[in-house]
Formats: C-alpha cells, sequence, structure tokens
C-alpha cells in the first residue's frame, strides 16, 4: 500500500515537472517569434538597414528675373492691403487658386523683408524651407512627407534617397496637381496578330 | 504474344537512336549545356556563374552591347512590400511604359506586366465595370480613379503550386521569380494566377537593340525567350541593389511606395501602421504583398 502511494506520488511529480518545462517553452516561444509574414521579427531586428541618409534635392528655380524681390521692390512703397494686382504679377494673381477668398501674398510673402517668406508667428523663412509654411495649414500631410510617405522620394529604399519639396510638383500660388496626358494603352488582346 | 527481343523492335530501336545522334550532332556544344542545364535552384555557385557569364556573352553577339547579368541571391532580412496610393494615382501609365524599358519586356507582340485599370468612383473596386483601354486626352476623368495591378506577390502564391516543373517559386526576400529556361509554357501559372499578373510569350519577343536595359538579372529582366512565362519581379535587378523599382522612380504623382517589410522604420512600414490599406481579392487567402492604401 505504501509503495503504491509512494509510487503515485513520484509520477505526480514527473508528470507536474512535465507541464512546468511545456508551459515555459510555450511561453518562451510566445515572446521570441512575433511573427510578420512568416519571417520573424526578431530576426530582422538584428539586421537593421543601413543608416538612412536622406538629401533635399534643390528647391525648383524661380520663374526668370523674379528674385531676388528686393531688386524691384526696394524701389516701391509697401502697400499692405488686399488687392488685385494688375500692373505686377497680373500673371500670378490670373491663377491664384489656393483660398484666394481669405488669402493673398502677404499671407507668405512677408511685406519688409521681400526675400523672406513668413510663417503665420511673424517669423521669416527662407524660400528653400517653404515646407514649414505649407506646413503651417496642411499639417497632416507635412507629417506624411516627412516620413516618405506624402510626395516621391527616389534612390536607394535601404540607403540614399531624394526627396521632393511641395513646390516641385505643387504650384503654390494654385496647387492643386495638374492634368496630364496618359500614355497609350496596350493592345487589346483582339488586336495581338 | 508479344516478343520483347523481337527483331522488330531491335530496329525500331537503332532508328530512335540514330535520329537521336543525328538531332544531337545538329546542335553545338553550347545548346546541348543549355537544353540539359538543371532548375536554377539545384545549380552551384560555379555553375551559375558560368551560365550568367555564357549569357553575358551570348548577348552581346545578339545586341552588340557589354550585359552585366547578375544572379546575386536575396539579401538577408529583407521581405520586399508594396504600396499603392489609390487616391493619387491619375491613371497616366508612365510606369506601365517605364517598366517595359527597364524590364526588357517585347514590343511586337506587346507584354505589358503593368495594367492600369480605370474604374468608376461610383462602383469603387469592381473588376468586372473597369478597363484599361481608357484614352482621354487628360487624366485623371471626371468621377474615376486609377488601379495598376501587377504581380502582387502573394506570400500565398498559387501560381507556384500549380507549377508542373518547379520553373516558378517565391525567393527568400518574397519575390515570386521564374526560371525562364525551365519553364515549359504550360500557361498553368497564368490560370492560378487571380490577378493577371503572368504573361505569355506568344511570339518572339522583339526588344529595339538601342532601348535595352544592360543591367539584368538570371530572374529578372533578361530577355525571354517565346514560349515562357514571365511577370514582375519587384525589378529584382535594382532592388536587390538597393534601388527603389523604376515604376516607383517614374511616377509623377510619387504613388507608389516600397520597401522592408521586415524594417520598422520602413515607409511600407509607417502606411502600414497608419493608413487605410486593403489587398486585392483577399478572400483568396494569397496574402498578397502588393498594398493599395488612401493617403489623404
Amino acid at each position: 500500500m505504501e509503495i503504491r502511494k509512494f509510487k503515485n506520488i513520484h509520477r505526480l511529480t514527473i508528470l507536474l515537472i512535465l507541464c512546468v518545462i511545456l508551459a515555459l517553452s510555450c511561453n518562451n516561444k510566445a515572446t521570441d517569434e512575433i511573427k510578420f509574414h512568416g519571417v520573424s521579427q526578431k530576426q530582422a531586428k538584428n539586421k537593421k538597414t543601413e543608416k538612412v541618409t536622406e538629401f533635399a534635392v534643390d528647391a525648383p528655380p524661380f520663374s526668370y528675373g523674379i528674385y531676388p524681390c528686393t531688386d524691384c521692390h526696394a524701389n516701391f512703397a509697401p502697400k499692405p492691403e488686399k488687392r488685385e494686382l494688375v500692373e505686377w504679377h497680373d500673371d500670378i494673381s490670373a491663377i491664384f487658386n489656393h483660398d484666394s477668398e481669405n488669402r493673398w501674398c502677404l499671407d507668405c510673402h512677408d511685406l519688409k523683408s521681400r526675400d523672406s517668406l513668413r510663417l503665420a508667428s511673424g517669423k521669416l523663412l527662407d524660400f528653400k524651407e517653404s515646407y514649414k509654411l505649407c506646413g503651417q495649414c496642411h499639417g497632416e500631410k507635412l507629417r506624411d512627407w516627412k516620413v516618405g510617405v506624402h510626395g516621391k522620394r527616389t534612390g536607394f529604399w535601404n540607403g540614399k534617397k531624394e526627396y521632393l519639396l511641395c513646390v516641385h510638383c505643387h504650384d503654390p500660388h494654385a496647387p492643386k496637381f495638374k492634368e496630364i496626358t496618359p500614355e497609350p494603352p496596350p493592345v487589346r488582346q483582339e488586336d495581338i496578330k | 504474344m508479344k516478343n520483347e527481343n523481337s527483331r522488330r523492335s531491335f530496329l525500331k530501336n537503332i532508328a530512335l537512336a540514330s535520329f537521336a545522334t543525328l538531332a544531337l550532332s545538329g546542335c553545338d556544344m553550347k545548346a546541348l549545356e543549355e537544353f540539359l542545364q538543371q532548375n536554377f535552384r539545384t545549380l552551384s555557385k560555379k555553375e551559375k556563374n558560368k551560365i550568367i557569364k555564357n549569357l553575358a556573352i551570348d548577348y552581346k553577339k545578339k545586341y552588340g552591347k557589354e550585359f552585366n547579368v547578375s544572379d546575386k541571391p536575396a539579401l538577408e532580412g529583407t521581405l520586399f512590400g508594396y504600396a499603392l496610393d489609390l487616391a493619387r494615382c491619375v491613371g497616366c501609365r508612365r510606369c506601365v511604359y517605364a517598366c517595359v524599358k527597364e524590364n526588357n519586356q517585347s514590343r511586337e507582340p506587346q507584354v505589358h506586366w503593368i495594367d492600369v485599370l480605370q474604374m468608376e468612383k461610383e462602383k469603387g473596386i469592381d473588376f468586372a465595370h473597369s478597363t484599361s483601354q481608357y484614352n482621354p486626352e487628360k487624366v485623371p476623368s471626371e468621377g474615376h480613379f486609377y488601379l495598376p495591378v501587377a504581380c502582387q506577390q502573394c506570400s500565398n502564391p498559387q501560381c507556384t503550386t500549380v507549377c508542373p516543373v518547379k520553373a516558378t517559386w517565391q525567393e527568400p526576400d518574397g519575390i515570386v521569380v521564374v526560371d525562364y529556361n525551365w519553364c515549359i509554357g504550360c500557361r498553368y501559372c497564368m490560370a492560378a494566377c487571380p490577378y493577371g499578373a503572368r504573361h505569355f510569350n506568344w511570339g518572339e519577343p522583339t526588344i529595339p537593340v538601342e532601348e535595352i536595359n544592360t543591367e539584368m538579372h538570371y530572374l529578372g529582366n533578361r530577355p525571354r525567350m517565346k514560349g515562357v512565362v514571365e511577370k514582375c519581379t519587384f525589378c529584382i535587378q535594382r532592388v536587390r541593389e538597393g534601388k527603389y523599382p523604376s515604376c516607383v522612380e517614374i511616377c509623377p504623382v510619387g504613388a507608389r511606395k516600397f520597401g522592408n517589410l521586415l524594417d520598422p522604420e520602413s515607409e511600407i512600414r509607417y502606411i502600414l501602421e497608419n493608413k487605410r490599406v486593403l489587398v486585392l481579392k483577399q478572400e483568396l487567402n494569397t496574402q498578397p504583398k502588393f498594398y493599395y492604401f488612401f493617403g489623404i
């Protein structure tokens, strides 16, 4: 009787130890292997892609003879009232379509320091940093652009990339993307000889 | 009763053997070697080197240019993923022709790896009411959106499982490739692909010599033969060198995004984690690594 009892306890402890080992091993697996598309994440973390460096391409050129603005504006007395431009910059007036009801030149260009852009706060900004100006209203686009989701990046997916500024694709005075001519459609299946 | 050692069967075999010798003697050693070449995945490094070296020589002879044929294997720790912003694609087809040029597709008969579908905004993603034949003066046209389709690089590809000779498979970096030399042209894979992403060379492919891309990968953009199937490889010859695919580079609206799904810092991972993403024909459980998203 005693012996049988002892045997049972012995079996029980072995079973218990086995259970603990099993539980531990399961636990380990759960923490170690976060699978993403069948490939272990841990392995991916160890092998980090090389340091990504990003470079801005040069800002697009100004229209011919338009910059620096002070070349002309130094000779004019500043007029801060909102108005339709007729004599100069009438080409911009004609295409201006960027909340034209509420905005005009001096919302982005500075009245006194003509060669600079101007944030709503009054802070002056170089033309090279125009994206900060755009980001005042289009904050969510700026956020996406910074991580490479809005806008275009070229170069190396695991290294040096070049990105375009807002003004490369969007005319700041009429930012809607222009329609383009499509390339020819494919040959129809039935037209293939 | 049939006698296995009959005079008749002996004569038959002799005739067959002599015919085979005659046929083989007709081609040179190189053609014979190519004929007997094994599946790419079973080749040793040495054999691969010899094959790609010979290919470069052959191409030089044919096109009169220097070629760089690569057999670079997958980079460790990479799994490629692609995302396309449906809100931004304007359907201009620049990607289609950049792809043709980069990947040496046949111009005549025409082979396109990317098919840009025009869909109606009212109907949403509805293949039955889509067309790739749209040709207005300017795009995008009112009331429409565009959905370019190429190989979806499925994690659970059906095209590879149906191949009777295992001439197509998924590489460790997730790219589904074809060994053109091993393909028998049965087109089972084309029937199995729910995205129409595989294309058959019905005729001898033609590529203008001045337009041929000399940077090649054995499993990618090297010139194909008549009678084999081909497909998008995410520009394997570019992406394994770290470059973006050429459709990403050409897209005038920046709707195409590419990167390493295993790198938490990549653009593609940001999109998956922060945008509304969909895959085509999800119900088929092909698990594409080509995601469509709305970047608005």
